[in-house]
């Protein structure tokens, strides 16, 4: 059985402006004990899907899916305080920014216990044993005198392995990492991604990693889904989507990473991601997309086989090239 | 910590010299002087005239009063005071419970009020509530304060009887010799039934009076303070922890919303005694505000001058305090990040 399961997700958000669909139908379905990548730029609705699952969200959210459920129970009938039972618990969650997604006000000890005390009822002394623990686990050193420190006097990589000992804190079964290296110097980066996968590894948990950056996507994860514009365009594992990429979206994506360049110039996608105001009738993808033609601009797509990676697209690529039933038009 | 204490500390020097200055020369520019407001308009001979002015100092160059009084002050002596030839000290000291008793009262009003109003406000921003709440402390910000006590004693004194109109405590049913000072305490103290009750009573309505404007600032400083605070990324991370929502808004983001709003609530220390000077004229409560405003009244220029002094003292000491309390709740001070 799956660990998370979530079909047809969609997340809109009431604004000023009208409503806003930041994810739409988005299928997502992580097995445990694995490494699942989300891959997109920036406006993809990578996170804000997550922070569906995770309950996250703001009021002026409002979030239906056809199924949404984790370790078999459903997220969507749970009751808030049944569901507060299992975030922080079973599915915890560490983000972009650690500096600032760590209270300022509190020491390091006091945040990581927290969650010991609401979840797993530690008292005091079994609280400061296994912060300790914790605190070793995710490479720091001198845990006895980080237990007294502020955020303020943490780097940023040692402020994100603090979020990490705290989403781990009640031994998670999936742990959803939103960019965790983004925000942090690039050496800092890879140590980083190399303790998350090692605690993975150490722990059996499934590990869900929201990145922009295939470079990432390749070094860590078994499976990835591509988003763009809130919607799912791909999905497949690691290694056959690095060869062979269906959709133009994916095959743009890999084209940009400077390792794969063969050109002086990096090639870029033309153009920007549709917003709240400009989205296209078609295919979303199409106004930017070398292979559109005239269907690409008028109809949606539909979803390809599990053998062109679900590819949401009129003419799935195969080996660079456009192939299926629009190729012809 | 300390250097930064003491560093603070030095710095009040110069503003209690400016203080003693401007003191001095604001009562010697108002026209009349003790001699004459005590004469009345009875009139007096010229050399007895001459005679009081001599005995109280007033005949010596202005100059020469100022260093007198300077050099007073520097040996601890206020002077005594013109009219009831008491020293000022004593008097002051005698009052000043008073003021603190209604003062602290005010403050405790504020916060108590303040605090989680704005705090709700922010979290339902926009409904109703928050709509209410926002109007209602523009109105009290706004409100001339001798009127809204006026308009107090009015409603809830005379039409609806509800606490008494003015004073500490009904002199008629309950007398005891003052142990602390504190009518609230003093009252316990004395074992006489009903008279804490009473005292409490008497307390009211100048709490409300004076507690009006610090509970709109704080109530509005509180809900915009939090209103940042809760679109920070900790706030989600304690959300993420599965925190109940009390706990996240509570003490997670309160805690940090408070900084700025405990800064606001020792700055309104200030506007808080200017307050308290109309408050306890409005219902005659003898405290130094009241024997201040008497003070002008009959010019007695040592009275004024000390109590504004000593006023002014209180009121640095206790920016001075928040000071050390604002590092107490924010770590990142403490530690001189």
């Amino acid at each position: 059985m799956a660990l998370l399961e979530i079909r047809n997700l969609s997340v809109t958000f009431r604004t000023r402006g009208g409503l806003f669909k930041a994810v739409d139908g988005v299928d997502i379905v992580v097995e445990p004990n694995e490494v699942l990548a989300i891959v997109g730029e920036s406006g993809s609705g990578k996170s804000v899907a997550m922070l569906a699952v995770m309950g996250l969200l703001p009021w002026t959210a409002d979030v239906t899916a056809d199924a949404m459920l984790f370790d078999g129970q459903d997220l969507q009938t749970l009751k808030p305080a049944e569901r507060r039972k299992i975030i922080g618990k079973d599915m915890s969650m560490i983000f972009q920014e650690p500096m600032s997604s760590l209270n300022p006000c509190f020491t390091v000890g006091f945040q990581i216990g927290e969650a010991l005390k609401t979840h797993l009822g530690m008292d005091k002394a079994q609280r400061k044993v296994r912060t300790l623990e914790l605190l070793d686990q995710v490479g720091i050193t001198d845990p006895e005198r980080r237990l007294a420190a502020f955020p303020h006097q943490l780097s940023g990589g040692m402020s994100q392995r603090v979020m990490i000992a705290m989403a781990l804190s009640c031994r998670p079964k999936l742990l959803i990492a939103d960019e965790p290296s983004t925000a942090l110097d690039v050496t800092i980066q890879a140590q980083i991604l190399d303790l998350l996968v090692s605690l993975k590894r150490e722990t059996g948990m499934a590990l869900v990693l929201i990145t922009h950056d295939m470079g990432v996507v390749a070094e860590t994860a078994e499976r990835v889904i591509v988003q763009y514009a809130g919607r799912q365009v791909e999905q497949s594992a690691t290694i056959p989507l690095f060869a062979d990429p269906h959709h133009p979206y994916t095959h743009g994506l890999l084209a940009a990473l400077p390792e794969r360049a063969t050109s002086s110039r990096l090639p870029t996608i033309p153009g920007m991601v549709p917003g709240q105001f400009n989205r296209p009738a078609g295919c979303l993808f199409a106004p930017r997309c070398a292979h559109a033609s005239a269907i690409c601009h008028t109809t949606p797509p539909p979803k390809a086989g599990a053998a062109m990676g679900e590819a949401l697209c009129w003419t799935p690529l195969v080996n660079g090239m456009p192939v299926g039933k629009g190729a012809a038009a | 910590m300390l250097i930064h204490f003491l560093k603070r500390l030095a710095l009040t020097i110069p503003t209690f010299f400016a203080l003693m200055f401007i003191t001095f020369i604001a009562i010697r520019l108002v026209p009349g002087d003790p001699v004459e407001v005590r004469v009345g308009e009875r009139g007096i001979s010229p050399e007895r005239l001459a005679q009081f002015r001599a005995e109280l100092g007033l005949d010596q160059p202005v100059w020469k009063q100022f260093l007198d009084y300077v050099w007073g002050i520097l040996h601890g002596d206020f002077g005594k005071s013109l009219v009831t030839n008491e020293k000022v000290m004593t008097e002051f000291f005698t009052l000043f419970p008073a003021t603190i008793e209604l003062s602290f009262a005010a403050m405790m009003f504020a916060t108590i009020i303040g605090i989680p109003a704005g705090a709700i406000a922010a979290v339902k921003r926009g409904s109703r509530f928050d709509q209410t709440l926002m109007g209602l402390s523009v109105a009290g910000f706004s409100m001339p304060i001798f009127w809204w006590g006026l308009l107090l004693i009015m409603l809830v004194a005379e039409r609806l009887h509800l606490t008494p109109v003015s004073g500490r405590i009904d002199l008629i049913k309950f007398y005891f010799e003052p142990v602390t000072g504190f009518m609230l305490i003093d009252a316990l103290l004395s074992d006489q039934k009903g008279a804490f009750k009473d005292a409490l009573h008497h307390l009211i309505l100048p709490m409300i009076v004076l507690g009006t404007v610090p509970l709109a600032v704080i109530a509005r400083m509180t809900r915009s303070s939090m209103l940042e605070v809760l679109s920070e990324d900790y706030v989600r991370t304690a959300r993420a922890k599965g925190l109940s929502p009390a706990r996240v808004i509570g003490l997670h983001a309160l805690r940090n919303a408070l900084i700025p709003v405990v800064t606001v609530i020792g700055l309104s220390v200030g506007s808080l005694m200017a307050g308290a000077v109309l408050t306890e004229t409005i219902f005659s409560w003898p405290g130094v505000g009241k024997w201040l405003i008497e003070a002008i009244g009959r010019r007695d220029y040592p009275a004024l001058q000390g109590g504004v002094m000593l006023i002014s003292a209180i009121v640095i000491l206790v920016n001075l305090g928040v000071d050390v309390l604002y590092g107490v709740i924010n770590p990142r001070i403490r530690h001189g990040a």
